[in-house]
């Protein structure tokens, strides 16, 4: 679980943050989600630890991160995955060589160990004939499930996710989002999820924060999302035709 | 005051790259790898350039002899002193921050761009350590790639004065053994070790620090190259009134 107290950041004059308290739940997929400028990076950074917050606080399962030592503040990063919005594999390694990058880095297994390790996760992604291909020839939906396999390699207690989706295809996109919301519960990890995509929103957002202008205007679930009143949300969430009609459908068939 | 900041920060990506090392395992094969980027992969270029500039320097010198009170052997003596002195270390450390120092930033600033900098540093690696340290460790070998610049310098004079009609082997070689003072390959080795440390880290810092997208990953590695090569000029001056002033 991730507890957000009320926390702050500025970049020179400009106010980002302005004031977040939120809870992430273990084993649930938390959405965070906002107009482009809203702040959901800045958030996201600073919940990884790459930004310190300038008032306020982040706890991991009751540890606030800004308290620890140095040694505590890597040991927690090697509970964190990241799965970033261009899959930011490295170039130079092969599938195989960027899931097993942090096992090799950061355990004591064998090679053998490491090998069975890495077959698992990418079994568990679906990539099994990919293991010796280099990112540049693979697909981005490839990339993305390469991206998981390596942010879940090392058995992560969080795992975030900056736009999984992006520039996929409707099809690979849902796959995508099912399968980080299967891995979620499937390991009981607390899921956090930058996201634009509405269908995400509605599939796997089991809790959803709306961010605006730094601050958390809205949160709920996919469920409350439908019935919500605030009009910042539903300007955001139904700014397309077909989210407008859906959401009527559900509140005519509601009533 | 940039430039002020640009110095200080520089130093502060120093100290970090000898902080919290990777696993010897993971950084033995990174600097094998940069071993063969950068120093071997090299070679190739360096060999080329000093024969012809060892040969041009034969040349240049034989033409420039009007005098026939001046022995022919000054051909030698002029090519070993000016290959070993600066062709050999300077210039071809030039050469080298134009290739290596660009290759160097556009791998590091590429990893910025693509986030791989920021996948390292949630993983808890200390990417200034994984990056730039086994690039710092595989320059140390410089030493070797600038004997070898030397050795084909001189063997191009060689070539273009005996082939080239202006001088008699003998007359080279004798040129060559003239007044030999040891101590200038010392100084030649101790500028190449500046040079390769040099080559190594300023690029990197371009490459690491850099902002934006593709377009500036270009534009950092041309200023890399400026950069690199005015401090080159600059500590040479410097080292050359040090050792030999």
């Amino acid at each position: 679980m991730i507890e957000v107290d009320n926390i702050h950041k500025s970049f020179g004059d400009t106010h980002i943050l302005k004031g977040i308290s939120s809870i992430f739940e273990k084993g649930k997929t938390n959405l965070i989600i906002g107009q482009s400028g809203s702040g959901k990076t800045v958030f996201l950074k600073c919940l990884l630890g790459l930004f310190t917050p300038d008032e306020g606080t982040i706890s991991y399962d009751g540890k606030i991160y800004a308290k620890l030592s140095a040694s505590e503040q890597r040991d927690l990063r090697q509970e964190m995955g990241m799965v970033f919005q261009g899959s930011a594999l490295f170039d130079s390694m092969t599938v195989e060589g960027n899931v097993m990058f942090p096992l090799g880095m950061f355990t004591k297994q064998s090679k053998s160990e490491m090998q069975d390790r890495v077959d698992f996760v990418l079994k568990r992604v679906n990539l099994v004939d990919a293991h010796h291909k280099f990112p540049s020839e693979i697909s981005g939906g490839m990339q993305k499930r390469v991206a998981i396999a390596r942010a879940i390699v090392m058995n992560p207690k969080y795992l975030f996710c900056d736009e999984p989706n992006s520039g996929l295809d409707p099809k690979t996109a849902i796959l995508i989002d099912n399968l980080i919301h299967e891995i979620t519960q499937e390991y009981d990890i607390t899921t956090v999820i930058n996201t634009h995509d509405m269908n995400s929103v509605m599939e796997i957002g089991e809790k959803i924060i709306f961010l605006k202008n730094g601050l958390k205007e809205w949160e709920g679930s996919n469920k409350e999302i439908f019935k919500t009143e605030n009009e910042a949300v539903t300007d955001f969430v139904y700014s397309s035709e077909l989210f407008k009609k859906v959401r009527q459908m559900y509140i005519e068939e509601r009533n | 005051m940039n430039y002020l900041a640009s110095i200080g920060s520089y130093f502060i990506m120093i100290r970090e790259v000898f902080k919290k090392p990777t696993k010897w395992s993971v950084m033995r094969t990174l600097i094998l790898k940069e071993i063969d980027e950068l120093v071997y992969g090299s070679m190739g270029i360096i060999i080329f350039i000093s024969f012809f500039i060892g040969g041009v320097v034969a040349i240049q010198t034989a033409l420039n002899i009007t005098n026939p009170l001046i022995p022919r052997n000054l051909i030698g003596f002029a090519t070993r002193q000016s290959v070993i002195l600066e062709f050999a270390p300077t210039f071809t450390s030039i050469i080298m921050a134009g290739k290596v120092g660009s290759y160097i930033t556009s791998s590091i600033g590429t990893m910025r761009v693509t986030e791989q900098i920021d996948a390292l540093e949630i993983m808890g690696v200390n990417s200034l350590n994984y990056l730039v340290f086994p690039k710092i460790i595989a320059m140390l070998f410089y030493p070797f790639v600038i004997a070898i610049a030397m050795y084909v310098g001189i063997f191009g004079g060689w070539t273009a004065g005996v082939f080239g009609g202006f001088s008699s082997s003998a007359d080279f070689v004798e040129g060559l053994q003239l007044d030999f003072i040891p101590f200038h390959v010392t100084y030649s080795f101790v500028k190449s070790i500046v040079f390769a440390l040099l080559i190594a880290t300023i690029p990197s810092f371009h490459g690491y620090y850099m902002k934006g997208g593709a377009l500036e990953v270009g534009k950092a590695s041309t200023t890399a190259f400026v950069w690199t090569s005015v401090v080159i000029i600059i500590v040479n001056y410097i080292l050359t009134q040090l050792l030999l002033g």
